[in-house]
């Protein structure tokens, strides 16, 4: 099981780790400015993380384990004056870095290959550890990208990236609103997969337009991964034919809105969420933090509270923030206000490592 | 030479002292300070060299309107400041 996790905040990259006495914070990497995404590469060692400086834009920052260094982040590039470049809602689309929402390893098979999902929506790809990066211009390209228009924020973006373990050339993305895409070759060629998702934020007849889904966030059974979750927007959705066609799942108490998803690494029917009210009302319902729990593929849910504050919790877990280690048994995850819990169960006990830390944007074991 | 000056707030970022740079446009002004220090470059303008939605740049007492192009007028012995907007936060 994993003994250590990084915890991005939007005041600093939070290191935890559990000794004898429980999970405790340990020390705190960039206090005081706004980190995004951080990701530690277990081909290499390398730790990442990406810094959303405001003012000054976005960073990116690499540990080999001498200190932390600044790399030169993913760039667009010059964009041409011919070129017209719109959202799905005709807004003009810029083409320059606003943020880093997904940062990804490639496969065991390409060492130094990682990748990055980016808002406005540009996908980039490094394969020297993060010294260069390049647009991936096929889906840059693609007419059918700038049907997406922003989920959430003003434009839209990748958020989830899943190599497949099997193939690395095979890649699905989660976007939002855009979609599920998946690539087969690498990168060249790329298909919407959103078949069977439901979007009520459109008109009747266009809710099931698979380029303006809004897929909060993707993940794969790390053994089987054709079988993928979806915590969407408007739901929970699943594939088990490698996103060729997605189901709703339904009757999900207290509810199926949320951000984060979690799927066990051995056990596709096995998945985790942190539902919130509705869309417009992100808090726990009555109050009551819980994480949902399905055993059997979404046919029904345990509703885990243990640990759990269930008076005054209005904390929201956000994509990136709801976290499970290679055991499948340890979860954690953290909050918009400040908190962070962790199981070592499955979540039938939960334990709070802090109630007081900022926004919490992802966590990941490490 | 035009006087280019940063806000102090940059200084904990990436080193950009005051600096005497050439140019006749704000644009060329900062191109020629950034192909010194190319590093200070994406701090300051995005990819298309536009000035950051929430940076603001002063020549000489007024605020630069061409945020886009920077193409407003820099005399030989101007003064430039760069600045955070506050509406970024």
């Amino acid at each position: 099981m994993a003994d250590k996790m990084i915890v991005s905040t939007r005041k600093g990259l939070f290191n935890v780790s559990r000794n004898g006495k429980g999970w405790e914070i340990n020390d705190v990497d960039f206090l005081g400015d706004n980190v995004t995404v951080s990701l530690r590469d277990p081909r290499s060692g390398y730790s990442y993380a990406t810094l959303d400086h405001g003012h000054f834009g976005v960073k990116l920052h690499r540990n080999k384990g001498n200190g932390w260094e600044e790399i030169a982040a993913p760039a667009y590039p010059e964009k041409p004056d011919d070129v017209v470049s719109k959202d799905g809602w005709g807004k003009d689309l810029p083409w320059s870095m606003v943020l880093i929402w997904a940062l990804e390893t490639g496969g065991p098979d390409e060492p130094g290959v990682l990748w990055c999902g980016t808002i406005p929506g540009g996908l980039f790809k490094s394969e020297d550890h993060g010294d260069t990066w390049v647009l991936n211009r096929p889906l840059w390209d693609e007419p059918k990208r700038q049907l997406w228009f922003g989920g959430g924020r003003e434009l839209p973006g990748i958020h989830s990236i899943c190599v497949d373990p099997r193939n690395s050339k095979t890649i699905r993305l989660g976007v939002s609103c855009g979609g599920v895409w998946q690539t087969d070759d690498g990168g060249k060629t790329w298909a919407c997969r959103a078949d069977g998702m439901r979007a009520d934020f459109l008109p009747p007849e266009q809710q099931s337009e698979p380029y303006q889904q809004d897929p909060h966030f993707l993940v794969q059974c790390k053994n089987t991964p054709d079988r993928l979750w979806v915590q969407h927007h408007n739901g929970i959705f699943q594939s088990r034919d490698g996103s060729k066609s997605w189901s709703e799942v339904l009757d999900v108490n207290p509810s199926s809105f949320g951000f984060g998803v979690a799927v066990h690494p051995n056990e596709p029917d096995t998945a985790w969420f942190v539902p919130g009210i509705k869309d417009e009302l992100r808090i726990p319902k009555n109050g009551e933090l819980v994480v949902t729990r399905t055993r059997d593929g979404g046919k029904s849910f345990d509703i885990l509270t243990s640990g759990l504050p269930q008076k005054h919790s209005y904390d929201l877990v956000l994509r990136h923030a709801l976290a499970i280690d290679e055991s499948g048994d340890q979860l954690a995850f953290g909050s918009t206000t400040g908190s962070i819990y962790v199981t070592e169960d499955q979540g039938d006990h939960w334990q709070e490592i802090s109630h007081s830390l900022p926004p919490v944007y992802a966590v990941r074991f490490v | 030479m035009a006087k280019v000056t940063f806000t102090a707030n940059l200084m904990r970022h990436v080193d950009c002292p005051s600096v005497d740079a050439p140019g006749v446009t704000v644009r060329e002004v900062l191109a020629a300070v950034f192909a010194e220090n190319p590093r200070l470059k994406s701090y300051v303008v995005d990819e298309q060299f536009a000035l950051r939605r929430h940076m603001g740049i002063i020549v000489d007492g007024d605020i630069v309107l061409d945020r886009r192009r920077l193409s407003d007028a820099v005399e030989s012995n101007s003064e430039v400041f760069v600045l955070q907007a506050l509406s970024g936060g």
